[in-house]
């Protein structure tokens, strides 16, 4: 296991690597001079002097990208000229929103998603399963914002159970957190929903057809204790790989739900960087997020490791 | 001058091949036609862009129209769709909007299959290659994909070539992986081995015999990120990182729409609608393609 998980760590360097080259050639990719285009039309040259110098323009482009990235190992992100404080602190500020928006998001997608796959597999050719596959789709072809604008106008607008928009922290109490995070957090979980709903219904379907369900069935076990106990814990290994793989894309699809809900979230943070032109911002947050991502896929796989030891044994050899 | 001739040999076989095309091409058809899904999809795909092509036929307003003195008004039978906080006709907003967003979207596959195909070809046939094309892709895929290619228009600037330009990055490295991965089964089979000892150049093997043999996992994939690049290109717009203003496009009508939410629930419906429309009818091309593809499917409809 220890050499497992060694291995796994090691193999993540070129990665991050690679991960900063792009983020930081990417943001000189700009074209004309990030400086002007940060200060704006009203700058004078000797302002845009200063800045090229704060933020290391006048050096040759690798020693700039070095100062950059032992930077970052130091936790030195940047600073950010539009919140006027350091970029990591800015981040660390506006993290809350997001990590539960996606949090609530995936445990309202599991809690949708594996009964219905269930219940589709059990009536697996009939009308309900038909109904099923359709809703499948439709939930696989709606972008989250868009269902997220459609629920203000439908729960928050036309039948008032919900706030339209707006935050409050944990803090405030959980109901009145809640009430704030429940449409975006169902809006930007149905995607998974119906990816999860999916994968459990073919896993499903393929341990139902197994001989020792047929055994199980013979012995004339409930139907019940053998859906849950006999099928359910054999189907869940490619449930759960489906769970890590996409808890990725639900922190990008939170980036821009965010927006529609007016969360005070990263995705604000990347927007208000963009209306303001703060390329330092743009680049720290993407940056981060980009780390989270790769961390998140790390833990993923060392538990899908340690939950499976068939897996550890296949990607020794 | 000199003059060649074919031989009967020569004409037999061409007219073989012809034969052999034709009886393929048959079979493709008579396969569509049975599966219903890819069937539908293509019917959906194939409506939508007839219904933005003849655009100009189906209403006598200009997009980019103002009439003040009719802001905001639901839809009825002047105005189908109803109009928007500049009185522009939605319905027509909705239809050119849909050639931003259609155009974008199949630009966006076309080219990324394009750069896919050929790093995924030269990272499965070169193994020196294959390491440094396989890492920056392993590093592009950890950004979340709508961030980067949300970073990458803020950088480049807000409008439809740098769009896709965007998506196109943002979607290479899976299409390059799954070419790749298609190419290295094809590289290990025994005609490549004997076209090779023949002497032929790398770039023939590449192009002539491996390219052909991953169309399939290759044209699958294609309908998916034109699935996906619709959802970007809404997404972007929508987060007014995409199509500037005036013009329309599915994501900026409901960039505008947010603002009037409380009011105008037809500015968020329509155009909705028509993103989740097309994603779905090429989502179900993509499904349809893919057990029609497959020669495993293919058995078991013979």
């Amino acid at each position: 296991m220890g050499r497992y998980t060694l291995g796994r760590l090691l193999s993540l360097i070129p990665v991050l690597l690679i991960v900063a080259v792009i983020v930081f050639f990417l943001m000189h990719l700009t074209p004309g001079d990030p400086a002007s285009i940060m200060l704006g039309p009203n700058a004078t040259p000797e302002e845009v002097e200063r800045l090229r110098e704060e933020l290391g323009l006048n050096l040759p482009i690798h020693e700039q990208f070095f100062d950059w990235f032992f930077g970052l190992f130091r936790g030195d992100f940047g600073w950010s000229l539009s919140q006027n404080k350091p970029v990591l602190q800015a981040i660390f500020e506006h993290l809350g929103p997001t990590i539960s928006l996606s949090i609530l998001a995936q445990s309202i997608s599991m809690v949708l998603a594996i009964p219905l796959g269930i219940i589709a597999a059990k009536k697996r050719g009939t009308n309900v399963d038909r109904l099923f596959m359709i809703l499948v789709m439709l939930g696989m072809a709606i972008p989250s914002f868009l269902l997220g604008l459609l629920f203000i106008q439908l729960f928050a607008v036309k039948l008032q159970w919900f706030p339209v928009a707006g935050y409050l922290p944990v803090s405030a109490g959980l109901w009145n957190h809640l009430q704030y995070m429940i449409l975006p957090a169902t809006a930007l979980g149905i995607i998974q929903t119906a990816v999860i709903a999916r994968m459990t219904r073919s896993s499903m379907l393929d341990v139902l057809s197994a001989n020792y369900i047929k055994t199980a069935n013979a012995k004339g076990l409930r139907d019940r204790v053998i859906t849950y106990k006999h099928a359910l814990k054999n189907a869940a290994i490619p449930i759960l790989t489906v769970l890590g793989e996409h808890f990725g894309s639900l922190l990008a699809g939170a980036v821009v739900t965010e927006t529609v809900f007016n969360l005070p979230g990263l995705g604000q943070l990347v927007i208000n960087g963009i209306e303001k032109r703060d390329y330092t911002l743009i680049q720290g947050t993407i940056l981060f997020t980009a780390l989270v991502y790769l961390l998140v896929n790390l833990a993923v796989d060392l538990l899908y490791g340690f939950v499976d030891p068939r897996v550890r044994l296949n990607r020794k050899s | 001058m000199e003059v060649k001739y074919a031989t009967d040999a020569q004409l037999q076989s061409i007219q073989g091949k012809r034969q052999m095309r034709q009886e393929g091409l048959r079979l493709f058809w008579r396969r569509l036609l049975a599966n219903k899904m890819a069937l539908y999809g293509g019917l959906i795909v194939l409506s939508l862009c007839l219904f933005v092509l003849i655009a100009p036929l189906l209403t006598k307003y200009t997009p980019l129209e103002i009439d003040p003195a009719n802001r905001l008004q639901p839809p009825s039978s002047d105005h189908w769709f109803g109009t928007d906080n500049f009185g522009r006709d939605i319905f027509t907003r909705v239809v050119y909007g849909g050639r931003v967003s259609l155009i974008v979207g199949f630009a966006s596959a076309l080219l990324t299959g394009f750069i896919g195909m050929v790093v995924g070809l030269l990272s499965a046939y070169y193994r020196v290659l294959d390491h440094i094309l396989m890492r920056i892709c392993d590093g592009l895929l950890a950004f979340p994909d709508i961030l980067l290619a949300i970073a990458i228009t803020a950088v480049l600037g807000p409008n439809p070539v740098n769009v896709i330009i965007a998506i196109t990055i943002v979607k290479v490295p899976a299409m390059a992986r799954i070419v790749r991965s298609a190419a290295l089964v094809v590289r290990e089979q025994t005609y490549i081995e004997a076209i090779k000892a023949q002497g032929a150049s790398a770039f023939r093997i590449i192009w002539g015999h491996i390219a052909p043999n991953v169309l399939s996992p290759f044209f699958v994939q294609v309908t998916y990120v034109f699935a996906a690049a619709i959802i970007l290109e809404a997404g972007l717009s929508f987060l007014g990182a995409g199509v500037p203003a005036p013009e329309p496009s599915w994501g900026n009508i409901l960039y505008d729409g947010k603002i009037v939410i409380f009011t105008a629930w037809w500015m968020t419906v329509f155009p909705g609608i028509f993103i989740v429309l097309s994603v779905l009818g090429l989502n179900m091309l993509g499904d349809g393609l893919r057990d029609l593809l497959d020669p495993h499917t293919n058995k078991a409809i013979k």
